[in-house]
């Protein structure tokens, strides 16, 4: 499903990501762990199409297509989804239109019909009842107002209208207790399906407790160090990551030119 | 990977839709403005002697005033020697008795323009009045809205058929000393829009007035005049356009609105001028004067305004709240792309106990735009317990335009409230790449996104209109930022 060779990344011309590589298929879900600064938030913004960030090598194919060389929007309509760290408030914007101007743009890209008001909210309703939200969310402008918590539900909202091929979920666990935490995680999984695939990035592992991974990869100084299974993501939880950084400086000549946390 | 700022550069060259020009024979006075003038526009017009003498009352009036310079908007020295004063389309007969005199040219440019003159292919449930130049060309449902007592008809008519009210109330609220273009044009006024709601009457359509420039170096002058008796109600909404031409044109208009107890008269502009292109050559200088007066008590007026044409806008649609309990609103959108400049407010006059004003101010700023609010709120020491509440927003798009906000709070007594609010902010890439990442196009994130923050206005406008205005909205906005 997602294939990316080699990718090398800056931001204002300081290198970020430096030839990552990563397959995902289909059924599948990654989570990408790290160290502040490695590049797990670049990778995310990367992949969604985010102006700022310079691709300067490598490739990233997409269900056979150039994902790089796409618009955010027809990335987004091609079933690319990104759940934002920051999610962005929109005043005065109906949550409910602002989704349904997104949803009828994928399904005008499929070649399907698109759903009127009526339809489109009774699809909206059901999703709420899987996810258990308020649905007070709806009629209140997108994430303005919303509390921490709430703008975290509410992109994995977003993402179970929109149904996404490939859900990127960055840091989606930060900055929620450990209920909202449950409840975010619980709704992820419902949307596991194997067509789709997930890319959890996060910081810590707590995340990792309720949704499972069937891999798990470090990033560090813009490449992926380490891959293993969920057993990794308990190892870095227990003993930190200063044992893997000094394992991999130990196996490369070149030293690594980002210290922990500096960036 | 394509920037953003590329993307929505792809957007510019926005195309003005009403640019086209009517071929159509017109009467002409000669260019220039003199005593003359004034004579000529008022014979060919039949109007009594009374508005003669009021005319040239004003003309001298004029002569002995100064162009004001305190707007914070910058345009040549305008020619008056060079504007022609009048033009009419030509008639055979002394004015159209029915639409089927009426020049099918005519028809067909408002046609063009989406307001059907004639009735069977009505706008649902809106009256209007169109007024091409200086002259009304065709006012509809007429008779319907004279079987209640309402009257809707073009100004030069109501000379005519209601001379005790024009007498009564013309300059009641805006008087020909006011200042500078309210002066010219009491003097040079054509033509414009009557409507007269009797006691007690609920006028039950929207009225409205089409303003339309066609010839070139014309000068648009008209008046509207809205007389709201003893708890009656209206809802009243213009619209305006020209064609686009490389010379400037002024338009100087003067709304004159008088509520008396308990009336309830709500005014919305959509007003789309032509704004000049993207090199800032052309477009109309639309400097207006537009006042309502709250003679009775609890009596309202309401003003909503979306403005987003013209080269300059230069106005202040204002209340004066004389009734107790009288209530004065402002909702406004103002738009300036491209080389676009607009100074506009509004003036709240507390003079009358317990009254309230509520002002609403959305400025949008794109391309090399530079957009002023200004605003006055005056609390007189009679106006005890009233309140007032103004909230100015700013909104940038691009960083090559400007906002500015000029408000001026002036309180005589110890018994009111006056709040003062107000916001700059810039249109967040955050933001659009939130919405692109959700599937949305450049065009139409910023979109929703402007629409968003004009929303509290919008919700102000009838239904179809705010409609239009979103639209309309999104029109002028494409190509704007960048």
């Amino acid at each position: 499903m997602l294939e990316i060779k080699n990718l090398h990344a800056q931001v204002e011309g300081k290198k970020i990501l430096k030839g990552l590589n990563l397959t995902i298929q289909p059924g599948e879900v990654h989570a990408i762990m790290g160290p502040n600064g490695s590049g797990k938030s670049t990778l995310a913004q990367v992949l969604a199409g985010r102006d700022a960030y310079d691709v300067t090598e490598g490739k990233v194919i997409y269900n056979g297509l150039d994902l790089l060389d796409m618009e955010p929007e027809e990335r987004a309509r091609a079933g690319v989804f990104l759940a934002f760290q920051y999610p962005v408030e929109i005043p005065g914007v109906n949550s409910t239109y602002f989704l349904k101007a997104a949803f009828n743009e994928v399904r005008k890209h499929r070649g399907e019909a698109e759903l009127d008001a009526i339809d489109f909210l009774n699809l909206v309703k059901e999703k709420m009842k899987v996810l258990e939200l308020p649905q007070s969310l709806l009629n209140r402008p997108v994430n303005e107002g919303f509390s921490g918590g709430e703008k975290k539900r509410n992109e994995i909202f977003q993402m179970a209208v929109l149904d996404p091929k490939l859900a990127i979920l960055d840091e989606t666990d930060s900055g929620l207790d450990i209920d909202a935490l449950r409840l975010v995680a619980e709704g992820v999984n419902k949307l596991k399906r194997p067509d789709n695939a997930q890319l959890i990035i996060t910081h810590y592992q707590r995340l990792l407790d309720y949704i499972v991974p069937d891999f798990v990869h470090v990033l560090y100084d813009g490449r992926i160090i380490k891959t293993g299974e969920k057993r990794l993501a308990l190892d870095l939880e227990e003993r930190g990551y200063d044992w893997l950084l000094a394992e991999y400086r130990s196996q490369t000549t070149e030293t690594p030119s980002g210290l922990v946390g500096a960036r | 990977m394509s920037t953003s700022t590329e993307t929505i550069e792809q957007f510019v060259n926005r195309e003005y839709q009403y640019g086209f020009v009517t071929d159509i024979e017109t009467d002409m006075a000669p260019r220039g403005l003199s005593e003359d003038t004034v004579r000529l526009i008022s014979s060919k017009k039949g109007e009594p002697d009374f508005l003669l003498e009021w005319r040239l009352k004003a003309y001298r009036y004029w002569l002995t005033m100064k162009e004001p310079v305190w707007p914070n908007v910058y345009y040549p020295k305008i020619d008056y020697q060079n504007i022609i004063y009048y033009s009419a389309p030509k008639q055979k007969t002394d004015g159209p008795k029915s639409l089927d005199e009426v020049d099918p040219k005519l028809i067909e440019t408002y046609k063009k323009l989406g307001i059907p003159l004639r009735e069977q292919a009505r706008l649902a449930g809106v009256a209007v009045d169109a007024v091409f130049d200086s002259v009304s060309v065709a006012t509809t449902f007429k008779g319907k809205l004279g079987e209640m007592g309402i009257i809707f008809c073009s100004f030069s008519e109501a000379v005519k058929e209601h001379p005790e009210l024009i007498k009564k109330y013309l300059g009641s609220v805006v008087p020909y000393t006011d200042n500078y273009f309210a002066a010219l044009n009491s003097a040079v006024y054509s033509d414009g829009s009557f409507c007269y709601i009797p006691k007690g009457v609920k006028c039950p359509m929207e009225l409205s007035t089409y303003f339309r420039i066609n010839s070139a170096d014309t000068g648009q002058f008209e008046r509207t005049l809205i007389v709201a008796e003893e708890g009656s109600s209206v809802s009243y909404l213009e619209g305006c356009t020209a064609p686009r031409r490389d010379t400037n044109q002024l338009h100087a208009a003067v709304v004159e609105i008088v509520a008396m107890d308990r009336a309830d008269v709500k005014y919305s502009t959509v007003q789309n001028w032509y704004p000049g292109d993207e090199m800032g050559r052309g477009g109309i200088y639309n400097f207006v004067t537009k006042r309502g007066l709250c003679k009775g008590v609890s009596s309202k007026i309401s003003w909503t305004q979306v403005e987003t044409g013209s080269a300059i806008t230069w106005k202040y649609p204002s209340v004066i709240l004389k009734g107790d309990n009288s209530v004065g609103e402002f909702y406004s959108v103002a738009l300036t792309t491209n080389y676009q400049q607009a100074d506009t407010g509004t003036k709240m006059v507390h003079i009358g106990k317990n009254t309230r004003s509520t002002i609403i101010s959305k400025g949008i700023s794109a391309g090399r735009g530079q957009n002023s609010y200004r605003g006055q709120v005056k609390v007189m020491r009679s106006a005890e317990g009233s309140r007032n509440f103004s909230q100015c927003d700013s909104l940038l798009l691009g960083d090559k335009c400007g906002a500015h906000t000029f408000p001026y709070i002036e309180v005589k007594n110890t018994s009111s409230t006056v709040e003062h609010e107000a916001s700059t902010s810039k249109i967040g890439e955050d933001q659009i790449f939130y919405c692109r990442q959700r599937g949305l196009s450049t065009q139409d994130a910023i979109n929703m996104i402007v629409n968003g923050y004009c929303k509290e206005v919008f919700r102000q406008l009838p239904m179809e209109f705010a409609v239009e205005a979103q639209k309309l909205l999104g029109v002028s906005l494409e190509g704007s930022v960048g």
